[in-house]
């Protein structure tokens, strides 16, 4: 049975969420991937402030494709998420409660999950024009000169996952 | 000899970006459609019949099937009696890419530099391999190639004595590794023998031929077949979420090779193996 989630994800909500449940998400969620990881980490060694509120936050490893006129964004589905991982214990422990990509994510990443009762949810890779269905509005709002890798601020609805690693640590990925 | 303007090269390569980002090959379609029908997981079939459906929007709506449109791989098979003619090839091939990615609605994802790493804005340069070959027409083949399937394919030096089943060994093993990460179910393109950069290049060339189309040696389309089998029963399934289909196909190429080595590469793509040919 399908779970429903809304944003901002509250640990009541991840730590009442099991590796395997299917859920649909409604709500903002924010992208960023490689580039907007490392300048989000650059800023906040120079003693900078996040473009977006961290807590309680769900970033979308993702760089869409351009949206054509009338469209809210392109093709839009996950990047492997393990690129991220370098980056990811610092952002979860100011608070990033849910992160939403494909693929493993090292030891490091699920020992502060666990810490910070945070969840992984797999989206399907290769879905994205069927993925963008979900996304209703798309705005960039930081980081602009990164192209597809700048971050946007989206609002998702009824947005198919799956709990991949819970806050228990438990993964679904053998 | 006959002269064909490298315009024309220009256009059909901005033509097949798009045509090859949002629409696979009917033998890629089948291959998907058939896994559907196997997959022993409820959850797998589920996402094959995600997969079925987003083939659907991405054709009628010209969507990018993926967001990841690639970096664009174009082979030219070049008739030795054609002459080129109305400038670089190069060039020509650049700007059928930038102008499809641009016209398209595709995704810019080249970096110019691989440690600067600004991006060109227009998903230029192409990685170009021509070969010259007999006749008068030119063969244009664009496969535009995802990096979550690139970044796990591999390239092993065995020895010699690691023989029929070393090789099977490391194929199946960068399945296993590739994992949820690399988009299953696959298409494995596996190139073997030659040398260092050729055994590479036979793998990238694996993944252009038609889906489960057998290698012709009988021994290498039993050797397919096995690896297939196995990557099948490793349980990876679609997107990583459990399930029998994991490879959709074991296409291998061979070559001949040095008496000292056994060049191996697995070219991991994922199943939005995406390539259209042309021919001028």
């Amino acid at each position: 049975m399908k779970k429903i989630i809304t944003t901002p994800l509250t640990e009541e909500v991840t730590t009442n969420l099991t590796a395997g449940d299917i859920v649909s998400i409604t709500g903002v969620i924010y992208s960023a991937r490689d580039a907007a990881h490392k300048r989000m980490t650059e800023t906040l060694a120079a003693g900078g402030a996040l473009p977006f509120e961290i807590k309680d936050a769900v970033i979308y490893y993702l760089g869409p494709s351009p949206a054509r006129e009338g469209q809210v964004i392109g093709s839009a589905g996950p990047t492997t998420s393990g690129r991220m991982d370098a980056y990811t214990p610092q952002l979860l422990e100011l608070g990033l409660r849910g992160m939403i990509g494909k693929g493993k994510r090292s030891a490091e990443v699920i020992e502060t999950m666990k810490k910070t009762k945070a969840v992984y949810f797999a989206a399907v890779g290769g879905a994205g024009a069927l993925l963008s269905k979900h996304i209703t509005k798309s705005e960039v709002i930081a980081y602009d000169d990164l192209g597809t890798e700048a971050i946007h601020k989206l609002y998702v609805e009824d947005f198919p996952a799956i709990v991949v690693i819970d806050c228990k640590g438990n993964s679904l990925y053998k | 000899m006959r002269e064909i303007s490298v315009e024309r090269i220009t256009e059909a390569i901005r033509e097949m970006c798009m045509e090859a980002n949002y629409t696979l090959s009917p033998d890629m379609q089948e291959a998907l459609n058939r896994a559907q029908c196997t997959e022993e997981s409820p959850l797998g079939e589920e996402i094959l019949s995600m997969l079925a459906q987003n083939l659907k929007v991405a054709k009628e709506e010209k969507i990018p099937i993926c967001q990841d449109t690639g970096m664009a791989v174009v082979f030219l098979e070049i008739g030795q009696d054609v002459h080129l003619s109305g400038g670089s090839l190069t060039e020509a091939v650049n700007r059928g890419v930038a102008l499809g990615y641009k016209e398209g609605y595709l995704r810019k994802s080249v970096v110019k530099d691989p440690l600067i790493r600004e991006n060109t804005n227009d998903n230029t340069p192409a990685v170009i391999h021509t070969e010259i070959v007999d006749g008068e027409h030119v063969k244009i083949t664009l496969a535009p190639k995802g990096f979550g399937s690139e970044n796990m394919s591999k390239v092993y030096m065995l020895k010699p004595a690691d023989g029929r089943e070393g090789v099977k060994e490391r194929i199946v093993t960068a399945v296993k590794e590739a994992g949820p990460n690399a988009c299953p179910p696959l298409v494995v393109g596996v190139g073997i023998g030659g040398t260092f950069e050729k055994c590479a290049l036979l793998a990238k060339k694996a993944l252009l031929r038609e889906t489960g189309e057998p290698h012709p040696d009988a021994h290498i389309a039993a050797l397919e077949q096995e690896i297939m089998k196995e990557c099948n029963e490793l349980g990876i399934g679609p997107a990583g979420l459990g399930g029998s289909s994991t490879v959709l196909a074991v296409h291998i190429e061979t070559f001949a090779t040095h008496i000292a080595g056994l060049p191996v590469a697995v070219n991991i793509c994922c199943h939005v193996n995406r390539h259209c040919s042309r021919e001028l």
